[in-house]
C-alpha cells in the first residue's frame, strides 16, 4: 500500500515553544504577564505571531513554554476544569486554585509532559499573584521568568525589580525584559504580547517588533 | 582547533567530531540518524469571503513516487475541508474518523458544524497518541463566525493564522505567502496566491510534485477544483525507436500452424497513465 514517509524530522521532534521567553510580575492590585511570539520546529519558525498568553479564566492567565502541544493541552484542560470549579463554587476562582490545577497535571504527568506554565492573575482575596509550577511544584513569587530566553535576563530582572512598583512600571519592566531576551535569544522573537490584569478587567496589548525598546548595539 | 577567521571561508571542524561520534556510536550498536524526506506541500489562506486550501498530488514511498495523482484535500463536513501531510494512511483515517464524529455531533446539535469543533477533536485525538499518528493537517472552513484556518501538528498543537503551510515544501510555499499575502484579498487573487505557493513547493522540493488541487470554501458553497492546474503534464514522445517494416531483409519464410483449443479468455488493461 502506498504511504508517504513520516513527517519532517524537525516537526516530529520538537514543535516547541521551549525556545521562548515568558515573564510575569505582580503589583499592588494586579499582575502583568508577557511573552514573545516565536514557535520553532528545529531551525524553522512555524509561527511568528503566536500568543503564548492563554486565558484560564476572566482574570487568570497562564504563559506557555516548553512543548507547544503539551502546553496548549494543559491550558485547555485547566480552562475546562476552572470553568466547572467556578460554577460549583458560584464565584470567580482564585488564582491559587488555577495554579493548583496546573500543578496537579504537571506533577502527575511530569515524566510524560515537557511544558512549564506560569500562572498569573487577580482575585478578590489576595489581589495580584504570580505562581510558578515548574516540574510540579507550586510557589508564589513576586515575579517569574521562564523559557530559553529567560537565561539572558536573570541579571536584568534581579537588578531592576523593586518592591512597590506601579502598574506602569511593571508594564515597562515586562516589555524591557522581553525586548532584551528577544534580542539575545535566537529562539525568541517576533512581537511582544503582554496582558495587564487588575480588578477593573483584562487589557491585552501587542507591541510589534520594530516598536520594541532598543538598547546598546541596535 | 585554532581557526584564523580572516583567512578561512569554510571550516570543516565538525568533520572530526562526526567521525569520532560515528565510531563511538557503532561500538554501542546504533547508527547515526539519517535525513528523512517527507513528501507534500499543503497550504491555506483566508481571504475576503472564505478560505482557499491547496495541495500538491504526489505520494512517495521512499524515493519512488507511489501515486502521481493522489487527493490530499479531505472532506470533513459540508463547510470544512482538511489538507493532510505526513503518513498518508494516518491523515486519511484521522480525517475520516473526525468527519464521521462531526456529522453525528452536527445531527445532535442540529447546527452546521464549526471549524473550531473539528480542530478540537483533531488535536485531542492527536495529543492522545503522543505524535505516533503522523498527521500534519491544514484545516479550513467557513461557519457562523466567518472563515477560519488552523494548522494542526502531529503532537497535537495548533495555530490559528490567516495563512499556513505544512509538509516538506512548506518553506518554499511560505516564502511565496510572506511576499504576497494581503488581508481581505479577492477570490481570484487568493486562488492565484495558493496556486503559486504550491507550485513553489512542487518545483523546489523533491517530495512534492505533479498537479495542484485547490478547494475554495465560502459561505454556502465549496469549489473542489481537482485538478486546478496540471503543472506537470506527461510529455508526448517526439521520436520512435521502432524500425520500419522491411528494414531487415527476409530471406525465407516457414509457417507451421499450431492446433490449439481456446479454453478461457479474459482482458486486463494495464494502467499506463
Amino acid at each position: 500500500s502506498e504511504e508517504e514517509e513520516c513527517e519532517h524530522q524537525a516537526e516530529s521532534s520538537s514543535h516547541s515553544s521551549d525556545r521562548t521567553t515568558i515573564i510575569a510580575i505582580a503589583f499592588e492590585g494586579g499582575v502583568v504577564i508577557g511573552s514573545d511570539s516565536r514557535v520553532s520546529a528545529g531551525a524553522s519558525v512555524v509561527n511568528r505571531v503566536m500568543n503564548k498568553l492563554s486565558p484560564l479564566h476572566d482574570k487568570i492567565y497562564c504563559a506557555l513554554s516548553g512543548s507547544a502541544a503539551d502546553a496548549q493541552t494543559m491550558a485547555e484542560i485547566v480552562n475546562y476544569q476552572l470553568d466547572v470549579h467556578s460554577i460549583e463554587v458560584g464565584e470567580d476562582p482564585l488564582v491559587r486554585s488555577a495554579a493548583t490545577l496546573v500543578k496537579n497535571i504537571s506533577y502527575k504527568y511530569k515524566e510524560e509532559l515537557s511544558a512549564h506554565l506560569i500562572v498569573a492573575g487577580w482575585d478578590r482575596r489576595a489581589g495580584g499573584q504570580v505562581y510558578v509550577t515548574l516540574d510540579g511544584l507550586l510557589a508564589r513569587q513576586p515575579f517569574a521568568i521562564g523559557g530559553s530566553g529567560s537565561s539572558y535576563i536573570y541579571g536584568f530582572v534581579d537588578a531592576e525589580y523593586r518592591q512597590g512598583m506601579t502598574k506602569k512600571d511593571c508594564q515597562e519592566f515586562v516589555v524591557n525584559a522581553l525586548a532584551l531576551a528577544m534580542n539575545r535569544d535566537g529562539s525568541s522573537g517576533g512581537v511582544a504580547y503582554f496582558v495587564t490584569i487588575d480588578k477593573d478587567g483584562t487589557d491585552e496589548k501587542c507591541i510589534l517588533g520594530n516598536k520594541l525598546p532598543t538598547f546598546f548595539d541596535e | 582547533m585554532h581557526t584564523d577567521l580572516s583567512e578561512t571561508v569554510i571550516v570543516f571542524v565538525s568533520f572530526f567530531r562526526n567521525a569520532l561520534l560515528e565510531r563511538d556510536v557503532a561500538k554501542v550498536g546504533c547508527s547515526l540518524p539519517g535525513a528523512r524526506k517527507t513528501g507534500t506541500t499543503i497550504c491555506g489562506v483566508v481571504y475576503k469571503d472564505g478560505v482557499v486550501l491547496g495541495a500538491d498530488t504526489r505520494a512517495t514511498e521512499g524515493m519512488v513516487v507511489a501515486d502521481k495523482n493522489c487527493s490530499k484535500i479531505h472532506y470533513i463536513s459540508p463547510n470544512v475541508y482538511c489538507c493532510g501531510a505526513g503518513t498518508a494512511a494516518d491523515t486519511e483515517m484521522t480525517t475520516q474518523l473526525i468527519s464521521s464524529n462531526l456529522e453525528l455531533h452536527s445531527l445532535s446539535t442540529n447546527r452546521l458544524p464549526r471549524v473550531a469543533t473539528a480542530c478540537r477533536m483533531l488535536k485531542q485525538m492527536l495529543f492522545r497518541y503522543q505524535g505516533y499518528i503522523g498527521a500534519a493537517l491544514v484545516l479550513g472552513g467557513v461557519d457562523c463566525n466567518g472563515p477560519h484556518l488552523y494548522s494542526i501538528y502531529p503532537h497535537g498543537s495548533t495555530d490559528k493564522l490567516p495563512y499556513v503551510t505544512m509538509g516538506s515544501g512548506s518553506l518554499a510555499a511560505m516564502a511565496v505567502f510572506e511576499d504576497r499575502y494581503k488581508p481581505d484579498m479577492e477570490e481570484e487573487d487568493a486562488k492565484r496566491l495558493v496556486r503559486d505557493a504550491i507550485a513553489a513547493g512542487i518545483f523546489n522540493d523533491l517530495g512534492s510534485g505533479s498537479n495542484i488541487d485547490l478547494c475554495v470554501i465560502t459561505k454556502g458553497k465549496v469549489d473542489y477544483l481537482r485538478p486546478h492546474d496540471e503543472a506537470n503534464k506527461k510529455g508526448v514522445r517526439t521520436g520512435d525507436y521502432k524500425y520500419k517494416s522491411g528494414t531487415t531483409g527476409v530471406l525465407s519464410k516457414l509457417v507451421i500452424p499450431l492446433q490449439l483449443e481456446l479454453m478461457e479468455e479474459s482482458v486486463q488493461t494495464m494502467d499506463t497513465s
